[in-house]
């Protein structure tokens, strides 16, 4: 069971991704604490998130208004993986209508390797027919993607 | 050299990269091609400068006078840089973009996986973040390459002016000094020579699907940029990257 202070911290809405909590999209990764005072240690997704300010920012704001005392401790390793995204929240992105990451396979660690064998289905009509469009998006995390059944745009969470 | 000074210039010196690359790539905002490599280099443009704000930091930390990663990016001169001259180098047509982000990513991507074995645990963390940026940035690269040199005559010829241009700053990309010496016996730093046969070897992978021809002779080659010898492009640039925070120094976002 975890503590209370989790409890908040997975109230806090991605600010990219609303769908889905910081606690759930994995930057959280620490939470220590002794009395009123609270470490939370976090990772960011990619290094240039620009949205990492504003999540640091929502966890100082939400526990001090419960009277913590809040630090924050940035870390880099372990490297933030979308391996870290459970089937449950991934769901949520789907409703969201962003399709999930796949799963993490050797083809992406290899710059030279081909994704085009990678299977994404369509988060709307779950078409397996679909191209891919870039491979950046609006955001850091998301590429972009075409339906070629249901004919809808639709964003990845990019495997990562 | 103590080992302290060497693990600060090797660290500003991954920042440099990073940051110059982060500049380059963003002065495409607004300019793509197409809107989505339009987006696609700003992305890009982001890791790099998230890149360059750790190795900074953490630059600034060991040095432990004060200064802080904007003071690193924004108050040092043109000969303080000790980026790689490829990195500065003109965005030019996008062939050209495509190519110096392909032959600096390939030589990137081999230095971080090198790196996130490093025993320096800061330089290791920052490394594994970095190392799946750069390799997606690759995957992008070097689809570009294959795309434009084996398109039109037209995207043929500008990947082979772009290759043949930028082939004088390759050997540069492996140049190393004291400071890799000293690092490289205490497990911090990668031995770069150790790299260029797989370098080439994904270069090669590429340049042939994209029908380009890797340029026979070596030709001039540039040296010096981890020294501060920089192509007269970089003080352009840094001049117009450095210039609010020089102009207003109390300039806070």
């Amino acid at each position: 069971m975890r503590s209370a202070v989790w409890e908040i911290l997975n109230d806090i809405p991605d600010p990219e991704v609303p769908a889905i909590s910081i606690v759930e999209l994995g930057v959280v990764r620490e939470v220590h604490e002794n009395g009123n005072a609270v470490e939370v240690v976090m990772t960011p997704t990619y290094s240039g998130c620009p949205a990492m300010k504003a999540m640091e920012d929502a966890v100082r704001e939400r526990l001090t208004e419960e009277g913590k005392e809040v630090s924050i401790r940035v870390i880099y390793k372990p490297a933030w993986t979308t391996e870290w995204l459970s089937a449950e929240t991934k769901a949520k992105l789907k409703a969201y209508g962003i399709a999930p990451p796949p799963k993490l396979t050797f083809e992406h660690l290899h710059p030279l390797s081909s994704l085009k064998k990678e299977e994404i289905t369509c988060p709307f009509c779950d078409s397996a027919k679909t191209s891919l469009t870039s491979q950046f998006g609006s955001t850091a995390c998301k590429a972009l993607y075409y339906c070629d059944a249901c004919h809808q745009p639709f964003e990845l969470f990019k495997c990562h | 050299m103590e080992k302290k000074q060497a693990l600060f210039t090797y660290c500003v010196r991954l920042a440099d990269n990073a940051v110059v690359m982060a500049q380059r790539l963003c002065e495409w905002c607004g300019h793509g091609p197409i809107l989505e490599e339009d987006i696609a280099m700003s992305n890009m443009g982001l890791d790099f400068l998230g890149q360059a704000r750790g190795f900074y930091t953490y630059a600034a930390t060991l040095e432990g006078k004060g200064r802080s990663e904007d003071d690193l990016a924004f108050h040092r001169n043109e000969r303080e840089f000790c980026n790689r001259c490829m990195v500065e180098q003109p965005n030019g047509d996008f062939a050209q973009t495509m190519m110096r982000s392909f032959l600096y990513g390939c030589q990137a991507y081999l230095q971080f996986r090198s790196l996130v074995k490093s025993k320096d645990e800061t330089i290791a963390g920052l490394s594994e973040k970095a190392l799946k940026e750069v390799t997606y940035h690759v995957r992008h690269s070097s689809e570009w390459i294959i795309r434009l040199g084996d398109g039109t005559a037209e995207s043929h010829r500008r990947a082979q002016d772009a290759l043949d241009e930028l082939w004088s700053f390759t050997d540069e990309l492996f140049e190393m000094d004291e400071v890799d010496a000293l690092l490289i016996k205490e497990g911090i730093a990668v031995d770069l020579n150790t790299l260029r046969a797989e370098w080439d070897q994904l270069v090669d992978e590429v340049l042939g699907k994209a029908t380009l021809v890797r340029p026979a002779m070596k030709g001039y080659q540039s040296k010096g940029g981890i020294y501060g010898n920089h192509t007269e492009h970089l003080g352009h640039m840094l001049s117009e990257m450095q210039f609010l925070p020089r102009a207003y120094p109390d300039a806070k976002w």
